[in-house]
């Protein structure tokens, strides 16, 4: 593929902290070369805010290989870009031509508000973790990991549910704000595996009640987060997530 | 789990609005296929006697009673989740997003409230004045075959029917794979088959229900 250098203007949304209104502001950036990686050509927006004596833009990130979740950002109306499957560290700027205007936002939620400019706070997601996203082992030596047997396809579709990176991409694509693709994500790969059994059925109550606590919409099945997921997580997991409810709900004790 | 827990939960109440949904549906294939008897080109007379059938026992009227809380429930529900979930995101985009979802999966609120505006129509041109006419028990009915020549005479009448039909339709593209999904199923051979059968549902039924008053109108039947 042909590399380039292009000049761009990035018009960004400055939010000062989690109070004050925020707004729209246009920077021009020069020589930005193809091969940069999205948050790269933040980076030299930044280098440049810095001499120029201006606050920098703050945003989230950490691994930039596409697996932690960190980094966000909603680019010309889609989380993490145009790019399928991906995120955006791993967006890079062969995706955009010379001359463009791109405007980057923040998550839009009321459950993810704005610490700064790029940067929302997702501790609404660590909660919902804590409410039901574990396991009880036993202390003690490991035990054989063959002497449970597990079937492949469960396996696997367990495995496709445990990629969810917890990025919140989903809730910024849905017009409900809803939680319900990363929450089925998290039901689902515990769901599928005998590993997950003891809490089955607490899992699921109490981390839909502290999804609802949070503050996230109700799912309306329209697909926007599947599409925008960058591991690709299946819409059918949110179905399994109600399956798993609606067990639950009729064969719980109280 | 309080049964007060499941039901102020946001995927309770989803169940709800899947349940009510799908009885719904229901309700929309006996209605159908019952109003179809017009086509039988017989001067009403086999329509009339299904729709005496309705009318006039005691076990349709109780099923009716049921339709209608189902339908508030429904209405009350789906109005409130729109609503709520419309408060979820204060401050919105500049720029939209709309891949991987259909705008009539977008539009389930806008879309219920214009069928809600023709039901209010629809209900006070033929189920008032016929319960009326029996004093609101099982006394004697309409014309109501006649009625229907009557009302589909009117241009504007006939226009917004069709329109509230695509209303339906569109509500129920999405609605009918929804409801399914809201209450769990998630094979993949049975969602394949769910959206196709959800599209030809809502077709059939669309058309089905906005020939009738076309076919008055324009007297393909007499
Ligand atoms: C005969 C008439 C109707 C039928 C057959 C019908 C059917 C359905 C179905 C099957 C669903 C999907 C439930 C789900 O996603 O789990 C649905 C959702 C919904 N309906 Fe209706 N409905 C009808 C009338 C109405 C009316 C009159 C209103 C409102 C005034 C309404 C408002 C809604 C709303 C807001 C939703 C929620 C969208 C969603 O959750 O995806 N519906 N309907
Ligand atoms: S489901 Fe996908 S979009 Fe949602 S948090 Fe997980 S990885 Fe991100
Ligand atoms: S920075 Fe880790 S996924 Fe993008």
């Amino acid at each position: 593929m042909e590399h380039y250098n292009m000049n761009l203007t990035v018009k960004v949304w400055r939010q000062k902290n989690s109070r004050e209104k925020g707004g729209f502001q246009s920077y021009p950036v020069k020589d930005i070369s193809s091969e940069m990686s999205f948050l790269e050509m933040i980076d030299v927006l930044n280098e440049q805010l810095i001499r120029d004596g201006e606050d920098p833009i703050a945003f989230d990130h950490d691994c930039r290989e596409g697996i932690c979740g960190m980094c966000s950002m909603y680019i010309n109306g889609k989380p993490h870009g145009a790019w399928k499957a991906n995120t955006t560290c791993q967006l890079h700027m062969r995706a955009f031509k010379d001359g463009e205007t791109i405007t980057v936002e923040p998550w839009r939620a009321g459950a993810f508000p704005v610490i700064k400019d790029l940067m929302v706070d997702r501790s609404a997601f660590d909660r919902i973790i804590q409410a039901g996203g574990y396991i009880s082992v036993n202390t003690g030596n490991a035990v054989d990991g063959n002497s449970l047997p597990i079937n492949k396809d469960k396996a696997d579709a367990s495995f496709a549910a445990a990629m969810c990176i917890g990025c919140g991409a989903c809730v910024a694509a849905c017009k409900n704000s809803s939680a319900m693709l990363f929450l089925s994500a998290k039901v689902s790969h515990l769901a599928l595996l005998p590993q997950g059994e003891p809490e089955r059925k607490s899992r699921v109550i109490n981390m839909v009640a502290q999804m609802d606590k949070e503050g996230f919409g109700a799912c309306t099945n329209t697909g926007a987060c599947e599409a925008t997921c960058p591991k690709e997580i299946s819409i059918s997991n949110i179905a399994r997530l109600n399956q798993e409810y609606l067990v639950a709900s009729l064969t719980s004790d109280k | 789990m309080t049964w007060k827990q499941v039901f102020t939960s946001s995927v309770g109440k989803k169940l709800v609005m899947a349940f009510t949904g799908i009885f719904l549906i229901l309700f929309l294939i006996v209605h159908a296929g019952l109003n179809a008897c017009i086509w039988a080109n017989d001067g009403g007379e086999m329509f009339n006697k299904g729709a005496h059938f309705m009318g006039a026992n005691v076990v349709p009227r109780i099923l009716e009673i049921g339709l209608f809380v189902g339908l508030i429930l429904h209405i009350v529900q789906g109005l409130m989740l729109e609503l709520d979930n419309r408060k979820k995101r204060s401050v919105g985009y500049a720029v939209a997003y709309s891949d991987g979802s259909k705008w009539y999966s977008r539009s389930m609120g806008i879309l219920g409230t214009l069928i809600l505006l023709f039901l209010v129509l629809h209900l006070s041109d033929f189920w008032f004045p016929n319960r009326a006419h029996q004093n609101f028990v099982l006394g004697e009915e309409i014309d109501l075959y006649a009625k229907m020549k009557e009302t589909f005479s009117v241009l504007w009448v006939v226009i917004v029917y069709v329109l509230g039909c695509l209303s339906l339709g569109y509500h129920l593209a999405h609605g009918f794979q929804s409801a399914f999904r809201t209450v769990g199923v998630h094979n993949r051979k049975y969602n394949l088959m769910l959206v196709s059968l959800g599209l030809g549902f809502s077709i059939v039924v669309t058309l089905a229900f906005a020939m009738m008053p076309l076919s008055f109108y324009f007297g393909w039947i007499n």
